[in-house]
């Protein structure tokens, strides 16, 4: 159980983490998500105690980070953003050193380091400097690094930042596979990734939450949930739109200015269009190509909640 | 314990793993060849003993060890690797002291390679082996004082080269309060008290009496207290410091 109270992060007048309240709980994925300078990285350099909070608390396990700093560091994996690692070491000695600082004994420590080093698969590198690994291994011997001592706090800031689409694949199985009765915190500026890994988002904008809600419910906040995508080509599109706009329920209808023949009809609140438009399609006879309903564009939503400060506090008081 | 061994270890074999060491220690025993012959007039003297070696110590220390204690804390920050270590369950005592130590020994073995002039005297004459020791162990303090400074001051600055100019200003003057010249500014207006404070804080006035083979128990104790005083600081700058 992690609880974070009010904390505050004043860096000589500028406010990076100004008041951020949230508690999570084992086997729960928590995606903090925001924007470049959000504070997403500063609150989680509080959370694992690197720096001192100007107010607020944070307690890992009941464990206070700051009066308890050996004790509750003790429960968290954690991987810096960047990835930092000394690079005159290899993958092999690097994880060694860290697995003595965390006090695993022999022959654990051997086990566990073979263990992270399958896990990861950094065989190949395992004997190399970490200096001439390329940024894919480099954050895997980072993300090896946290995950040794088997924490029962994961705390991971970008962990797929830098890589290539197949090693971001294989970090996001990774992190879902460590998430059984573990709590994991990771940061991104991903919206997929969200979706893809987390059980609960943290939207977080100017150093305050904005959401605190499933990647659902972000989704359902979005103007496209439920909205109705078809790709009709071949027909014109004056009287289609006319057409679907006609039904109950639809608030506007949209047509792609890049594909031709696509149309989206959002759904006013709560409407369900699906069966009124496949009705509508056959009515017609229209040679429909595709048709789906939207869960919601997390993009849209994500831009909608961080770009005007108006929105902001309203946002906050609804969340 | 368990985590300043294991950083001590880390420590000593990056010194290793880059050509860093090695030049060190070479440069190290060539200038105190050249030092101790050449300016130290070491034969004319014919005198079995080491003082002109450990008589320029201060002088070699004072650029050598700030090129070793530049990297300590500056390139922990620069690489991030600062935010790793700290985070990590230790205390930021035992990061401060397995770090120092680590350069403390690499600058033991330095000293330690210099047996070969201890050798020669042995040869040449019959030196006071006793002064001998007192003189390494006093010159290995007066290093361990100095590492210290350059721990401090390598904490406050991502740059290493601001951290060498630093150490070596600030040891500059520890070093140079000792000098008459510096003394006889004092000694015209300032109270006795006053000037004996000043020659008193200077690395020079408490090994030259431990060259000597004099070892006083105050001697040996200004140099633990600078040094821990120095480390105390290190650990209060990083904690101030740590986000930048
Ligand atoms: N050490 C620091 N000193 C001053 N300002 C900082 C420092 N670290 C971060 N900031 C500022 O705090 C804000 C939040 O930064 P950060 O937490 O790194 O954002 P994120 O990780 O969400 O991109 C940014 O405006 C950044 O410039
Ligand atoms: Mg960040």
């Amino acid at each position: 159980m992690i609880t974070v109270d009010n904390l505050k992060k004043d860096f000589d007048g500028l406010q990076a983490v100004d008041g951020v309240t949230f508690s999570v709980s084992p086997g729960e994925v928590l995606g903090f998500l925001g924007p470049n300078g959000a504070g997403k990285s500063t609150t989680m350099k509080m959370l694992t105690g690197f720096i001192k909070p100007s107010a607020g608390r944070v307690s890992l396990y009941g464990k206070d980070v700051f009066t308890q700093a050996v004790e509750a560091k003790r429960l968290v994996g954690y991987l810096p953003e960047g990835a930092p690692a000394w690079d005159d070491m290899t993958p092999e000695r690097f994880l060694a050193f860290v697995g003595t600082v965390r006090g695993l004994a022999e022959p654990t420590r051997s086990q566990r380091i073979a263990e992270v080093i399958k896990l990861l698969e950094l065989e190949p590198v395992c004997g190399r400097p970490i200096e001439k690994l390329s940024k894919g291994y480099r954050r895997r011997v980072g993300i090896a690094q946290a995950i040794l001592h088997d924490p029962r706090i994961l705390i991971l800031d970008e962990p797929t930042d830098g890589l290539d689409p197949n090693q971001k694949h294989h970090v996001r199985e990774l992190i879902r596979g460590l998430a059984q009765d573990r709590i994991v915190i990771v940061s991104t500026h991903i919206l997929e990734e969200v979706t893809a890994v987390c059980t609960r988002t943290i939207i977080i904008a100017n150093g305050r939450i904005l959401v605190d809600c499933t990647p659902a419910e972000l989704e359902a906040r979005s103007r496209y949930h439920k909205a109705v995508a078809l790709q009709v080509p071949e027909l014109d599109e004056q009287e289609v739109t006319r057409a679907l706009g006609a039904l109950e329920g639809v608030l506007t209808v949209e047509v792609s200015p890049n594909h031709a023949g696509r149309y989206t009809v959002v759904a006013q609140e709560q409407a369900d269009l699906f069966q009124p438009v496949c009705q509508l399609v056959q009515e017609k006879k229209w040679p429909v190509e595709e048709i789906f309903m939207e869960r919601g564009r997390l993009d849209d939503v994500f831009r909608q909640l961080t770009s005007s400060r108006k929105n902001e506090a309203c946002e906050a008081r609804v969340a | 314990m368990n985590s300043i061994t294991a950083i001590f270890r880390r420590e000593l074999a990056s010194y290793f793993a880059t050509p860093l060491a090695y030049i060190f220690i070479i440069i190290f025993l060539v200038l105190s060849g050249v030092f101790t012959f050449y300016l130290g007039n070491f034969y004319e003297r014919r005198q079995a003993e080491l003082a002109p070696f450990f008589m320029f110590h201060p002088w070699l220390y004072l650029f050598l060890i700030p090129a070793v204690s530049m990297r300590l804390w500056s390139e922990e920050r620069k690489s991030g690797t600062l935010e790793l270590l700290l985070t990590l369950p230790i205390s930021l005592r035992s990061a401060v002291l397995g770090k120092f130590l680590s350069a403390w020994v690499l600058v033991g073995l330095a000293l330690m390679l210099t047996f070969p002039l201890w050798l020669t005297v042995n040869y040449l004459g019959e030196p006071d082996n006793g002064v001998i020791v007192a003189g390494y162990l006093g010159s290995w303090l007066m290093a361990g004082g100095f590492l210290a400074i350059g721990s401090c001051l390598s904490a406050s600055t991502s740059s290493q080269v601001i951290s060498f100019i630093l150490t070596l200003v600030i040891c500059f003057l520890f070093v140079a309060a000792g000098f008459p010249m510096v003394l006889n500014v004092f000694q015209g207006w300032a109270p006795a008290t006053l000037v004996d404070a000043v020659a008193g804080l200077s690395f020079l006035t408490h090994f030259e009496a431990v060259s000597r083979g004099v070892l006083d128990v105050r001697d040996l104790l200004y140099f633990l207290v600078m040094i821990a005083f120095w480390l105390l600081a290190t650990a209060i700058v990083i904690d101030m410091k740590k986000a930048d």
